[in-house]
């Protein structure tokens, strides 16, 4: 009997929180003549962004299109005159792609992020493949102040040996000083 | 056998040898940095830490070093105890303290050793908050790219470099937290090893120059098993490709060929199947000279219709071109018309072939050269030559200090104690030589003499061991060292004799084989080297059949006896002078080329077709020592290349008595036709599996690692729609990343890696002993087996040399960078085999009054040509070296008498190959 009252009352509960949904605010919005709030960290079309001096953050290091379980970022890396690695090529197949965002997590340089916009529909599916002038921005994305070279040993034109953060002068190999 | 107890378990291991070869033997992990298996152990970078307890009752134990530490019976390890990590953490976090932080940036990335070891150490967070020590890279020259600050000091380049590879301009320099790997001012590294640091630095202070700037990870490399095509010692290699490129070559284990090492011309030379030189279509040559394109069709029906039942067909043959396509031409042509190719190194190379089937004296492998301790060069230069074979032989020196050693009990494998008690104790190598060698430094005696004396002091020494005649007229010193050798030659256990076509005089091989076979007489574990110029110089000479010479071929052609003339992969300047080729060319109405760069031969030809490199193509190429070995494809889009049997089977289709030859549609059946007709080279089918080949789960071998990314990117530029994994008929593996890559046959694995281990450090796990042969059996198979007694093959003594009257005695010499035509094409070698190309004596130099900057007008019978000149005061009087393979010293023949003029302030570079464009690094 008391098994009875209890499972009525349970039943009885549920629609009311049901209907109760009946008076609070929709969710649903009249895209797309109305834009829903996505968040900046919401994962929609991948951008490759640039440092804060306005150059380019990728360093074709490959790790995005290892992480990428659908494989569809292929890259070439080349290395410029100032000594900075960048991609060749750099292209993203948005026709597999699942938005899953292992790339921006695999990035060391925060150069590939993931944005709010979604609204890729074409009716080419060639159009889907971006290279890497569809994929480049002129900002630096989520992530404002992080410039890779300035953190990484590597030597470029304008910042030498030892000019990194947390780095000492370079070593001269020839002192007899301890 | 010692039983050792890690961990409370129970394992049998080798008696003798240390604690971390064994934990590694196992299958278990422990990391390490400054242990490798060919440098042995120091004990420097303190990394293999583990717990070791004195009995059963001590739970204390105490931290020793693995790699220091002698395997004991009933020895009790801890590799798992919290001190023992703990210390080893402690250990990867010092080494990290000043890593710079530009593994994205990093050409070793993704096969780091030191990323590996940190992962499996367990150290993640840098604490040490103060500043990282910095230092100033170098420049190491076009072939070796040099990144300082990521040094961990673990001395392996060093130990490398000094120690094993005998070079002496790259040294631990400064002192403390200051040390420094480098040279003592920028420049290219003077070792022709240099290479093999790229492998054995654990991180990435030494990567491939030409990598770093055209970069793809390990794990994004398509790789086959492939052998070095830039010698005649067949190396096993592991090229690595990516959109079509190759990006690297790197070592493939083979404990009897080439070991951990490749020799730089093996490592960077490949780089030519990316020049712009490459043939990418059939050409058929106009009136005005030029070549109008041809699709594959249009080039075989072309092809068929010169080769067409009625025509007079003859072919010539490559030693650098496969056993597969030699044999197709021979077929196509009949063995009659079927010229092997061979250029000047003709006779000594024919010499050599008799002394490998009839000599009667094994052919040493690897560890057998390494264990020699007693080595007698007879005329070759074997750095420039074999390079890989002079690496082992800087090692044979070392047995008699590891003797002296193993005396007081001191273990092989305690690197710095046994070079402390060898100090410069050397086990005796003599060269006679007709230059000055780079193996001088670890000579007991470097003699330099003419190649006909050379020859005459081998006699000699085989007449003394034989209790012989002697050799008449060797001068007192000649003679006193030959009854000293003869001695030390009594007194050796397992003596080597090195010798080989360079000379370009078969004298000299016939003396080595005489030698040999009185050595062998004395000592059955007496073994020989016999060095050839070209990857399948072997493999082309095992053919049997009356085949012609190059001699014959111009003579059939000027009594109108060729209708067509097909030349396989062999540019005919390199191989006679230019004015036979032009002879020929001008009595041959049509001439096909196949080849796979652009040479002056396909000039002269009506018909040129483009072949598939090594990287495109499957074939079996044999090696020095007569092993058969297969290489495979690594790119699968090979455009409209065409392996060369290929071709050549589809030009059979006309031929009314060689149509069988249409159906060997796939490499296995012609493995088949060339075993059922050549029983000598029935062995061929056992160097590797044939493409029916299918490993426990029904898949062929994976070209590709599991982590291969980019799959539906890579080609999405060009179609959405993924393509079709390429199909491979002709081999045992894919061009996928699915099918096995742990439990292969050995000459199916395209890739180590092994969970946790991406570097190739893992080999380990793939070795059924730590610097013993592989799990998956030997790759290849050796074809030419000793029979019978040691023969002294053909016993003729020169007489001596006598400096000409007038003029200089013209001897070869090569170089390893520059001598050989494929590698030379390839840009990191083009970069640095620019240099002289005549050798003078110091006297000579002085006769000429040649001051620094001078050079020398070289006058033949055939014209005059202007050669730089370095001096070289061992060099016999009365000769002068000529650098072999060089553009503008092709028409020279070694044994040549040349004069000589001054010619004033020429400082040219030497035309070895005309700059292609392609991006040279510097």
């Amino acid at each position: 009997m008391l098994a009875l009252l209890e499972s009525l009352r349970s039943q009885l509960v549920t629609m009311g929180r049901v209907l109760g949904h009946t008076f609070t605010r929709s969710e649903t919005v009249q895209y797309p003549e109305q834009k829903p709030y996505l968040a900046p960290r919401y994962r929609g079309r991948i951008v490759l962004t640039k440092d804060p001096d306005g150059e380019e953050r990728c360093v074709a290091c490959n790790l995005c299109a290892v992480a990428c379980p659908v494989g569809c970022i292929a890259l070439q890396q080349g290395v410029n005159d100032d000594g900075r690695w960048h991609a060749e090529f750099f292209r993203i197949n948005f026709s597999r792609c699942i938005m899953c965002g292992m790339c921006e997590e695999a990035c060391p340089t925060y150069a590939i992020q993931l944005t709010p916009d979604f609204e890729m529909c074409e009716y080419e599916r060639t159009s889907l493949v971006y290279e890497k002038e569809h994929l480049l921005i002129d900002g630096p994305g989520k992530y404002h102040d992080y410039n890779f070279y300035r953190v990484s040993g590597l030597e470029i034109a304008g910042k030498q040996k030892g000019q990194a953060q947390n780095e000492a002068e370079p070593i001269n190999v020839k002192s007899l000083l301890p | 056998m010692a039983t050792i107890s890690i961990d409370g378990k129970h394992y049998e291991v080798e008696d003798g040898s240390n604690v971390l070869e064994a934990v590694l033997g196992l299958g278990l992990d422990l990391p390490y940095f400054c242990w490798h298996p060919a440098l042995g152990s120091v004990g420097s970078c303190r990394q293999c830490a583990l717990l070791q307890f004195q009995n059963a009752d001590d739970d204390r134990g105490r931290i020793v070093m693995g790699c220091m530490t002698q395997v004991t019976d009933g020895m009790l390890l801890s590799l798992s105890d919290s001190r023992a990590k703990a210390f080893r953490a402690d250990v990867i976090e010092a080494l990290m303290t000043n890593h710079p932080h530009d593994c994205p940036v990093c050409a070793e990335g993704g096969e780091c050793h030191l990323q590996d070891m940190t992962v499996m150490s367990g150290h993640r967070d840098r604490r040490y908050n103060g500043l990282k020590n910095t230092h100033v890279n170098q420049d190491l020259g076009p072939l070796i790219h040099h990144e300082m600050n990521r040094c961990i000091a673990c001395y392996r380049c060093v130990r490398y470099y000094q120690d094993y590879a005998g070079g002496t301009d790259l040294a631990a320099l400064g002192s403390h937290d200051h040390v420094y790997f480098g040279r003592h001012e920028d420049g290219t590294l003077e070792s022709e090893f240099a290479g093999n640091l790229v492998e054995v630095c654990p991180t990435g202070v030494f990567t491939d120059k030409s990598l770093v700037h055209d970069y793809t990870r390990k794990w994004d490399l398509q790789s086959a098993p492939s052998i070095c095509t830039a010698c005649g010692v067949g190396c096993n290699t592991i090229p690595g490709e990516r959109y079509g490129r190759l990006k690297r070559i790197h070592n493939r284990y083979h404990h009897e060929v080439n070991g951990y090492f490749l020799c730089d011309r093996g490592r960077f030379g490949g780089g030519w199947v990316n020049s712009e030189r490459r043939l990418r279509q059939a050409g058929a040559q106009m009136s005005d000279g030029c070549f109008a394109p041809l699709t594959q069709e249009q080039a075989v029906q072309r092809l068929q219709t010169l080769c067409g039942a009625d025509s007079k067909l003859w072919g010539i043959g490559s030693p650098r071109a496969s056993l597969e396509s030699n044999w197709m031409l021979r077929s196509l042509v009949g063995d009659e018309h079927y010229c092997p190719g061979f250029g000047p190194e003709q006779d000594a190379l024919r010499a050599v072939m008799t002394a490998l089937t009839e000599g009667g004296v094994a052919t040493a492998t690897l560890p057998e050269i390494e264990a020699a301790d007693l080595v007698i060069i007879v005329g070759e230069d074997i750095t420039q030559s074999a390079p890989r074979i002079a690496l082992a032989l800087r090692q044979s020196v070392r047995n008699l200090g590891l003797e002296q050693a193993a005396n007081l009990g001191v273990q092989h494998w305690q690197d710095a104690a046994v070079r402390n008690i060898a100090q410069n104790t050397r086990s005796p190598l003599v060269e006679w030589v007709s230059a000055s060698t780079r193996l001088a430094d670890v000579a007991t005696k470097t003699l330099t003499l003419a190649p006909t004396d050379i020859a005459r002091m081998g006699f000699a020494l085989a007449a003394a061991l034989d209790e012989g005649a002697g050799v008449d007229g060797l001068t007192a010193d000649q003679t006193t060292h030959v009854v000293q050798l003869a001695s030390r030659v009594l007194g050796a256990k397992r003596p080597l004799i090195v010798s080989g076509c360079s000379s370009h005089d078969a004298s000299v091989v016939y003396a080595a084989q005489a030698l040999a076979a009185a050595v062998a007489r004395r000592h059955a574990a007496t073994r020989v080297v016999y060095t050839v110029p070209e990857c399948n110089s072997v493999g082309v000479g095992l053919l049997k059949g009356t085949h012609k010479d190059l001699a014959d071929v111009v003579a059939a052609a000027e009594a109108g006896h060729i209708d067509t003339l097909v030349v396989l992969e062999n540019d005919l300047y390199r191989r006679m002078k230019k004015e036979w080729v032009t002879r020929l060319a001008a009595a041959v109405p049509n001439i096909v080329v196949l080849d796979a760069l652009e040479t002056s031969t396909c000039d002269a030809a009506q018909l040129v077709l483009p072949v598939a490199s090594f990287t495109e193509a499957e074939g079996t190429l044999v090696n020095a020592e007569g092993r058969a070995q297969r290489f495979y494809p690594v790119v699968s889009d090979v455009g409209e290349r065409l392996p060369g049997w290929q071709w050549l089977r589809l030009a059979a289709v006309g031929r009314a008595n060689r149509s069988d030859l249409e159906t060997l549609m796939h490499l296995d059946q012609v493995l088949e036709a060339i075993a059922a007709e050549q029983p000598q080279l029935d062995g061929i089918r056992a160097a590797a599996p044939d493409a029916s080949y299918r490993d426990r789960v029904g898949l062929k071998a994976a070209r590709q690692p599991h982590r291969y990314s980019g799959r539906t990117a890579m080609y999405a530029d060009k179609t959405l729609h993924e393509p079709k994994t390429p199909v491979d008929e002709d081999a045992p593996l894919s061009f996928s990343m699915e099918g096995e890559s742990h439990a292969l046959p050995s000459a199916l694995r395209s890739f180590v890696w092994d969970p946790g281990w991406n570097s190739n450090q893992s080999l380990h796990k793939f070795q059924a002993e730590i610097g013993g042969a592989l799990k998956g059996g030997s790759a290849g198979i050796r074809l030419i087996e000793p029979k019978g007694q040691p023969a002294p093959g053909a016993y003729s003594v020169p007489a001596a040399f006598e400096p000409p009257l007038s003029g200089w005695y013209l001897t070869a010499q090569y170089r390893i960078f520059g001598s050989e035509e494929m590698s030379a094409h390839a840009p990191g070698i083009l970069a640095v085999s620019a240099g002289p190309t005549l050798i003078l004596s110091a006297d000579d130099a002085l006769q000429l009054a040649l001051a620094a900057d001078d050079g020398v007008t070289l006058i033949t019978a055939d014209g005059s040509v202007d050669c730089e000149v370095t001096v070289d005061p061992a060099l016999p009087k009365g000769t002068v070296g000529f650098v072999v393979g060089h553009a503008h010293l092709l028409d020279l023949r070694a044994g040549e008498t040349v004069s000589l003029e001054k010619k004033p302030g020429l400082m040219r570079r030497s035309e070895v190959i005309a700059s292609d464009g392609v991006r040279v690094y510097g």
